[in-house]
């Protein structure tokens, strides 16, 4: 088998110009942005097909990060020296870019965290817990990460309330219906994800917020995977809690995002205490900071949210329209390629979805393709994908999965194919 | 290219496919199970111990090439052994595989097709669950985990 799926289709027909594909998408000019896509990986090109993990970073974010500490490094919303201004500006203008990039009302629903796993914690803790009472109910989706199930595991336990589970059928899709049915009067939270890590099902967010806000339930979203492939407006989807993570953003690591209805925010109580999140204090009683500031203890992750503001400027600059057709093509050639390929089989298969391939292979157990693979340069997850609820739905141990983001190629997703060959050739 | 022949050889790939011992023994007089939360790997171990010595041993479970085939040969390896032979076995098996792949190794027989696992750290793991599993049963832990 040496002639490709890309050889084979385009065969006889017209090319379009190296780097570009059929949307006029220059994706050789974005991969020229991210400098770890020229290194090798075991004397091989990387294909970096892991992008659900982590992205990587452009240039650009890079920069910004170098030019923070070699010009403006100071402490933020303390000093009154010229870099503190600076840093300030910087820490804070890159909130403005994050509400713009999601499209909320106001940079007080912004709250700066660690990571979507902390942004979710902040709303367990300090929004969720105070809400719930014996015999209360948490409503979640049965795709959703480790990240979106053991927070509100951990508040239910707290207050003697109960998770349920919202059921997906065999492809991978919410079962909207039985949602719908387990949405009841002792409802108090409903947390789903905008798009399953472990499958790619996009949910129906705006339809499933319509559904819960008629019997004035509350909505958190995990937007972990969705925001860095598709548009996302926070009060067209409705959404009262929205989070997301800098990192899969093409942004540093150590930064993520909390959008929240600023109604909400206003009226939960901190999450963590320190300094920055404070009006006042005494040691009878300390008052809180206005928002978004009252959710920030501490010292800031300052380099990672201007890192994370360069980042989104890029992403903008590229387009997320564009990037969810580029994607949209390369995961329809990818679900060709894997579906044509004997003994594979894709784990994952809702009609809306987009960016991951997960699959398994017969009698080859994931971790050894994912071995096997690397070597030839691809780098894919293999394992349970912090999802193992939704390993178990598939009676599965555990996947191979590849990701995919802007930067990706045909013919990287052409390697990968290579490579699964390798797979039966070495393991026979 | 080599070190993926060195770490799926022949003798790992045989017993990946036709695993020996692959069943259960009931009732057996030692048991433990062996998670690999990583990969997801998980088996059953099952021995039969009487007078000190293995008289007989098996396993089930499901878990990538590497692990399937050291769990067999190491069933292979302990049945018959005395109690104590088999934990010196454990602790030589755990040297081999966590000595640096620069170093050279005890010439441990047919266990050492498993010394290729050193050039793939996050691999050791695979294959050493099985022999953790074992040390449990001998121990008598019901549950033994690699992370």
């Amino acid at each position: 088998m040496s002639t490709t799926l890309a050889g084979r289709r385009d065969a006889g027909r017209e090319r379009p110009a190296a780097g570009t594909d059929a949307s006029g998408f220059d994706v050789q000019t974005i991969r020229a942005d991210f400098p770890i896509l020229r290194r090798r990986v075991h004397g091989r090109p990387l294909v970096y097909l892991d992008n659900a993990a982590t992205t990587q970073k452009p240039q650009a974010v890079l920069d910004a990060l170098t030019r923070y500490y070699t010009e403006t490094n100071a402490n933020v919303h303390r000093g009154v020296h010229h870099l503190s201004e600076i840093a300030t500006i910087g820490y804070d203008g890159a909130r403005s870019k994050v509400r713009a990039f999601f499209n909320a009302a106001s940079d007080r629903e912004i709250v700066f965290t660690r990571n979507a796993t902390e942004s979710i914690n902040l709303v367990a803790h300090a929004f969720a817990r105070p809400a719930l009472a014996a015999g209360d109910e948490v409503l979640i989706s049965a795709m959703e990460h480790h990240s979106n199930i053991v927070p509100w595991q951990l508040a239910c336990a707290d207050r003697g309330a109960r998770l349920r589970v919202a059921p997906i059928d065999d492809r991978g899709g919410l079962i909207l219906d039985q949602f719908e049915r387990l949405l009841s009067e002792r409802t108090r939270l409903v947390a789903v994800t905008h798009m399953s890590n472990a499958l790619g099902t996009v949910n129906p967010v705006a339809e499933i917020v319509r559904l819960a806000h008629a019997r004035d339930v509350p909505v958190l979203v995990d937007g972990s995977q969705a925001a860095y492939h598709m548009p996302v407006d926070v009060q067209a989807l409705g959404v009262d809690f929205y989070a997301a993570t800098g990192h899969k953003l093409y942004g540093p690591t150590g930064i993520g995002v909390l959008y929240g209805r600023e109604a909400l925010l206003e009226r939960m109580p901190p999450f963590l205490g320190g300094g920055d999140m404070i009006a006042s204090v005494t040691f009878e009683k300390s008052t809180w900071n206005e928002l978004p500031y009252k959710f920030e203890a501490g010292t800031p992750h300052i380099e990672g949210a201007i890192g994370l503001g360069a980042a989104l400027d890029y992403i903008s600059g590229v387009g997320l329209d564009a990037i969810s057709r580029h994607e949209a093509d390369l995961l329809a050639y990818g679900t060709r390629m894997l579906e044509s390929m004997p003994g594979v089989r894709l784990v994952g298969t809702a009609p809306h979805k987009a960016s991951i391939l997960s699959f398994v292979m017969e009698h080859i157990h994931p971790h050894d393709i994912g071995t096997i693979v690397d070597r030839e340069g691809v780098a894919i997850r293999t394992g349970h994908h912090c999802a193992q609820p939704v390993m178990d739905r598939f009676g599965v141990p555990a996947t191979a999965r590849a990701s995919l983001a802007m930067y990706n190629t045909r013919e990287e997703l052409d390697a990968l194919g290579a490579a699964l060959r390798k797979v039966h050739e070495v393991l026979g | 290219m080599s070190n993926l022949n060195e770490l799926y050889q022949e003798v790992i790939l045989d017993h990946n496919k036709r695993p020996r011992n692959f069943r259960t023994i009931e009732p057996a007089t030692h048991r433990a199970d062996g998670y690999n939360p990583l990969c997801g790997d998980r088996l059953s171990l099952y021995l039969t111990v009487d007078g000190g010595r293995i008289s007989d041993v098996a396993f089930q479970g499901s878990g990538c090439a590497i692990s399937k085939a050291s769990a067999s040969l190491m069933t292979d390896a302990v049945k018959g052994q005395s109690l104590a032979d088999a934990r010196g076995l454990f602790e030589r098996f755990h040297r081999m595989v966590t000595t640096p792949p620069d170093q050279p190794v005890e010439d441990m027989g047919k266990l050492l097709v498993l010394a290729g696992v050193r050039e793939f750290p996050v691999r050791v793991k695979c294959a050493s669950l099985a022999w953790h599993t074992l040390k449990a049963a001998l121990d008598r832990q019901p549950e033994v985990s690699t992370e």
